[in-house]
């Protein structure tokens, strides 16, 4: 086990900004939960706090950006994909202001505080927002990749991980590139795409349904805007069975956009979305909301055995 | 320029405004005309900003939060050279860039704005920036009074305050007029300049459409060291056209061929007797 996504995201932006001193993060006192005390403490003139005050975090990150100033703004995803959206929308993303929007503790990281902490709509808001990418790293490695290639990445960006440690994952090359989804194995039987901290447990039902017998491709879609449409469609054609995976509602994701391009392409072929679905979410851990919602090795091989209609192998 | 020229700038660009309004067949008539006299001064005589300047990293900037009188600042930006009258021919038309609110894709504009309550976040952090980089710019935004009652303004504020930021300069339209009627009966914004000396700002107030009351206040400018700058701008709107004037319905009302012809008529008449006596 590795560390958590969201230590690899200070300690890369701390690398980033004693290297570059226009490189700043802005706090909505969330320093702390963002794991930024030592970068405030070692970097204290390249830390602007504005209290607990989200819309004017990301508003004040636009006017920093428009001065050159490379700005990682960051707060829960909860309550900065909700509470200021509307300065993602038209501070950040209408007006061109390249600033990085960092969502920690997304998902349902801060799982049993309940939904006022949870972010399963951020996907869906700003995939329907025109100039910001959105890019949900799975492991430490493409954390470390996405926060260094933000800095030159040429539109507005969002950025959103967890806070539990994740498992490094399978790694077929140390590519890696904004847009550019990663083949972390390959098989045909059998193919999860997954964004996020969700691909940790695509990665062990592709195991489990390996003892099986069935060979497995496993997909880390980091960006889920725009979309590896290239590699979606790629893997699709030679898929039996497709199953995207997200810490996310089913509705607006990753899901429903590759149910979209595999539509257009004219591609059907079994086909689930496993996410968070549109219900009052029940209360655990990360983890134990992921399993009862079958994010995990055994709920993501049931829905694959369900789909190849080979449930009764087991 | 000289104030006596800026008198006359003023009436001309009220003539432009409404001229660009009809033409369009939208626009917000009242406020555009309440705020020209500050936007005449800043970009006439205050602003360190020129179509020459506007990529140098020292030059002022300017954030207009009340987005919706953007034919206030098209009109002095056009004047100004920023981009050819004749522009405005296309204002509000099929894919035309001059649109209802202001956006970057109009030379000499910092910022996309309409929704309100976002300027003073956006100044905040073009100020902080010059702070932190020891730069001489300043920044001026200006808010309607009828987006104060937008919280997102008051977050700003406390960080303005708290982080010094006498670079920063917000001018409040004081108008009293938003689009349900008077201020403060839709929900009372009094008082003003005690709230914003509560959060901290060193506030000023004057007649804002006068542009020697508000030459002189910029140039006191910093008000006082270490404390954001407020200028509580005491304006009619629709100001320089008598069936305009303190109109609630010429919030966002279009003036009719017989209603511009009669409102030239008046702003030509206030041109004359500028040019006849010169103040």
């Amino acid at each position: 086990m590795s560390k958590a996504n969201l230590d690899i995201f200070a300690e890369t932006v701390l690398e980033l900004a004693q290297q570059d001193r226009d490189v700043l993060v802005v706090t909505s006192d969330s320093r702390g939960s963002g794991k930024l005390t030592s970068f405030g403490e070692t970097l204290p003139a390249q830390i602007v706090e504005v209290g607990i005050a989200e819309q004017n975090l990301v508003g004040i990150a636009a006017g920093l950006a428009s001065t050159g100033k490379k700005v990682f703004a960051v707060s829960p995803a909860c309550f900065l994909t909700a509470r200021s959206l509307e300065q993602i929308k038209n501070d950040v993303a209408y007006s061109d202001q390249r600033v990085k929007v960092i969502g920690i503790s997304a998902g349902v990281s801060y799982g049993a505080l309940g939904s006022t902490h949870h972010s399963l709509h951020d996907f869906a808001a700003l995939r329907a927002i025109n100039n910001i990418d959105v890019v949900a790293p799975a492991d430490n490695f493409e954390t470390r990749e996405t926060i260094k290639a933000a800095i030159r990445h040429p539109r507005p960006l969002y950025i959103r991980f967890g806070k539990k440690a994740m498992p490094d994952l399978p790694r077929l090359n140390d590519t890696f590139e904004i847009g550019k989804a990663r083949v972390l194995k390959s098989g045909t039987d059998v193919t999860f795409i997954a964004t996020g901290e969700t691909a940790a447990p695509a990665v062990m039902a592709s195991e489990v349904l390996e003892k099986e017998g069935l060979a497995c491709s496993v997909i880390s879609m980091h960006t889920v805007k725009p979309l590896d449409k290239d590699c979606l469609l790629d893997v699709a054609r030679q898929a039996q069975v497709l199953i995207t995976v997200e810490e996310h509602s089913v509705y607006g994701g990753l899901g429903e956009a590759c149910a979209a391009v595999l539509l257009r392409a004219g591609i059907t072929l079994p086909f689930e979305i496993v996410g968070i679905p549109d219900e009052y979410t029940v209360t655990g851990s990360q983890g134990e909301i992921f399993a009862h919602y079958g994010i995990s090795a055994e709920g993501l091989a049931q829905t694959a055995r369900k789909l190849l209609r080979v449930g009764s192998r087991v | 320029m000289t104030e006596s020229e800026l008198r006359l700038k003023s009436v001309q660009y009220r003539k432009t405004i409404l001229k660009i309004i009809h033409h369009a067949g939208s626009g917000h008539t009242g406020g555009s005309l309440s705020c020209v006299d500050i936007l005449n001064v800043l970009y006439n005589r205050v602003m360190n900003v020129s179509p020459e300047t506007f990529g140098d990293p020292n030059r002022d900037r300017y954030v207009q939060s009340k987005g919706h009188s953007v034919e206030a600042l098209y009109t002095v930006l056009a004047d100004r050279g920023f981009f050819p009258l004749e522009d405005l021919d296309t204002l509000c038309h099929y894919q035309s860039h001059y649109i209802g609110h202001p956006t970057r894709h109009v030379n000499g504009i910092e910022q996309n704005t309409g929704a309100l309550g976002h300027g003073l976040s956006v100044a905040v952090g073009m100020a902080l920036a010059g702070k932190l980089d020891e730069r001489p710019y300043r920044v001026y935004t200006l808010l309607g009074d009828g987006e104060l009652t937008e919280g997102s303004s008051w977050e700003a504020s406390m960080t303005a305050a708290h982080y010094k930021l006498d670079n920063l300069i917000v001018i409040v339209d004081r108008n009293g007029l938003q689009i349900t009627g008077p201020t403060e009966k839709v929900v009372a914004l009094e008082p003003v300049a005690d709230k914003f000396a509560a959060f901290g700002y060193a506030v000023r107030e004057c007649n804002g459409n006068d542009p020697c009351e508000l030459v002189n206040l910029f140039d006191q400018v910093p008000f006082e060291v270490g404390k954001p700058n407020l200028i509580l701008a005491h304006t009619t709107k629709g100001l320089g056209v008598s069936f305009i004037e303190n109109t609630v319905k010429w919030h966002h009302k279009v003036p009719t061929q017989d209603e511009l012809a009669r409102a030239l008529e008046e702003l030509d008449g206030a041109e004359e007797a500028l040019k006849v006596v010169p103040l």
